[in-house]
């Protein structure tokens, strides 16, 4: 049976408006509501029902950043994740934290735990990157499935059903391997109070970038971060003629 | 006074200098075998504002058209080709290490893609086996190390300069022209046979692909989406007599792809496709976050809701209150 990591990042909640910092330095996070990243919510789950259909042995969550990030680990762990690595890392390093660092994190762990599958959100919503499946099977030289719409366990290979710019795509991959996954791989379950409950009893265990041997200085500097230009107040028209009119004399239609 | 002339003087035309003997960047081509992606022009585009000689690397199973099309695009100075049945599917497992290669062959400083399903799952690949920090979605280019991205479903950019010896970035396709014909590459092997060591580990097995004859959402002047206002596969059918009407592409919310009403490659947005057409009409869509981050850059942006507090009103220029069950077959008939 094959054993799984999920990776799991704890990001503003996504239906939270942010606020640039007046200094320009990033967004406001103190006092914001923050939540799973809601691609890492899919990966979790199918990562559980990968265990569920006894094709898992036991899945593992790793969360890389600062003390807060516990809390996500624990939402993992509640909605039926074994148990947490939480690899902290201070505030200083935190704010150019980048997927290349996360990647070899995660690519480090999963040897040590001896991971046959990674499983990740293709995406997190505060950073948009989508980069760390990816970067991650680069490092340990496996293959990627990225943007899974369908995953199926067939023996030592994963037959993935992929979201591309056309349409979709089915490929296979020899295990061990890394898979992303896009919003329609499933709908992620909620956890019960039973399940929050029995999550606190189960193992974080705590360690640094240093223990890893991973490097997490900068690879980039943040010049700014500024609000996007806001667009011009518009107009509500009557009624459909209006609007037609409306569009013609912008040459539209 | 002149030594600090001089000083700054040297300091303005250093880079410039610097940016024109030993910039050189290497573009990976996207096509489907026949023709080249227009994402590969608009990073043709971007990388002009890099300064510097511009490869385009074409492989695949068979790629004579393509690599005949890309001599011909303008700032196109190489074309550096590979053909190989390997390549079927473009897996990046099998592309990542020709790329990385060919990058070290000819010391390209910047590897570039434009924006798409594909370049965002080889890029991001490549750029770890080259240990650098790749750059996604740039929206502007400041300098050879300096590059514009927006984080936060597009609510806040970020201007971040690249500390690494090779910047490995994707391109926002909107934010960038796509370049016309007019220039004379040249042709030559990307690396000599048997130059590199191939990937494997994942096999290409199928395709399906959504087939439309409407306006490819990426490059229509204009596109009409539809929202979970729109109610079932069948109502779509109003939203596609308008578009082709308005001779639109369709686009669709994330509500609307979940729902099951249209295929996933029309979805609009954060996580979907990110589309900048003169004209937007937004119908039965609310405008969450993660939607606006797909469309707000449109020149003019319309929305027809029945609800008047719908967030898409605070960024339409135009705004109908109305049902559209009613105002979207009017419009399909005053349209003439």
């Amino acid at each position: 049976m094959a054993r799984v990591l999920v990776g799991v990042k704890r990001v503003i909640d996504y239906a939270v408006k942010i606020r640039v910092k007046p200094d320009k330095s990033g967004v406001v996070t103190d006092g914001v509501k923050h939540g799973l990243n809601p691609f890492d919510e899919i990966a979790i789950e199918e990562a559980v029902r990968m265990k569920e259909k006894k094709i898992a042995s036991e899945v593992i969550a790793v969360s890389c950043g600062l003390q807060q990030a516990q809390e996500s680990l624990r939402t993992a762990l509640a909605m039926g994740v074994d148990r947490g690595i939480h690899v902290e890392v201070p505030q200083a390093q935190y704010d150019t934290l980048q997927p290349l660092h996360v990647s070899k994190i995660l690519a480090k762990v999963a040897q040590d735990e001896k991971v046959d599958v990674i499983i990740v959100g293709k995406q997190a919503i505060d950073d948009d990157s989508n980069q760390t499946a990816q970067m991650t099977a680069a490092l340990l030289q496996w293959p990627q499935a990225t943007f899974a719409s369908e995953v199926k366990v067939e023996g030592n290979e994963v037959v993935v059903k992929r979201e591309i710019d056309g349409g979709l795509e089915t490929i296979k991959v020899k295990l061990p391997a890394v898979i992303s996954a896009d919003l329609r791989l499933n709908e992620p379950r909620y956890a019960t109070l039973p399940n929050i409950m029995k999550a606190k009893k189960k193992p974080i265990k705590k360690i640094t970038p240093s223990d890893l041997g991973v490097d997490v200085s900068p690879r980039m500097q943040i010049v700014n971060v500024e609000d996007p230009p806001t667009r011009q107040a518009g107009s509500v028209v009557p009624d459909v003629d209006s609007l037609l009119a409306k569009l013609k004399e912008k040459g539209h239609i | 006074m002149i030594l600090s002339n001089i000083l700054r003087n040297s300091k303005n035309i250093g880079p410039k200098v610097n940016g024109c003997r030993l910039q050189s960047t290497l573009i990976i081509a996207e096509h489907d075998n026949e023709k080249l992606a227009t994402v590969t022009r608009n990073a043709l585009t971007a990388a002009k504002k890099l300064g510097g000689e511009v490869s385009v690397l074409v492989a695949g199973t068979k790629i004579g058209s393509v690599v005949e099309e890309v001599t011909k695009v303008s700032g196109v100075a190489k074309v550096l080709k590979m053909e190989g049945d390997e390549f079927k599917g473009f897996l990046p497992e099998v592309l990542a290490p020709l790329v990385l290669a060919t990058q070290k062959r000819i010391s390209a400083t910047h590897v570039l893609a434009g924006s798409s399903a594909q370049s965002k799952s080889l890029l991001p690949r490549v750029a770890a086996l080259l240990d650098v920090s790749p750059v996604t979605d740039v929206i502007d280019i400041k300098s050879p190390d300096t590059f514009v991205r927006t984080i936060y479903a597009g609510n806040a950019i970020l201007t971040l300069k690249s500390l690494d010896a090779v910047k490995v970035l994707t391109v926002r396709s909107t934010s960038f022209e796509a370049a016309a014909d007019g220039g004379s590459g040249t042709i030559e092997d990307a690396v000599p046979a048997g130059g590199y060591e191939k990937g494997t580990g994942s096999e290409w097995i199928s395709q399906e692909l959504s087939k439309t004859d409407r306006p490819d959402l990426a490059s229509a002047k204009i596109v009409v989406s539809g929202g979970r206002g729109v109610k079932s596969e069948e109502n779509f059918k109003m939203i596609y007599d308008l578009a082709d009407k308005m001779g639109a592409g369709v686009g669709a919310s994330r509500a609307a792809v979940d729902a099951g009403f249209v295929p996933n490659d029309m979805q609009i947005g954060q996580t979907g496709k990110i589309v900048a057409p003169e004209l937007y009409l937004a119908i039965g869509i609310s405008g969450a976050i993660q939607h606006l981050a797909g469309m707000k850059d449109s020149k003019t942006i319309a929305a027809i809701n029945k609800d008047p507090d719908a967030p898409i009103f605070q960024v339409a220029d135009y705004g109908l209150v109305a049902d559209l069950f009613k105002a979207v077959p009017e419009m399909i008939e005053k349209i003439k």
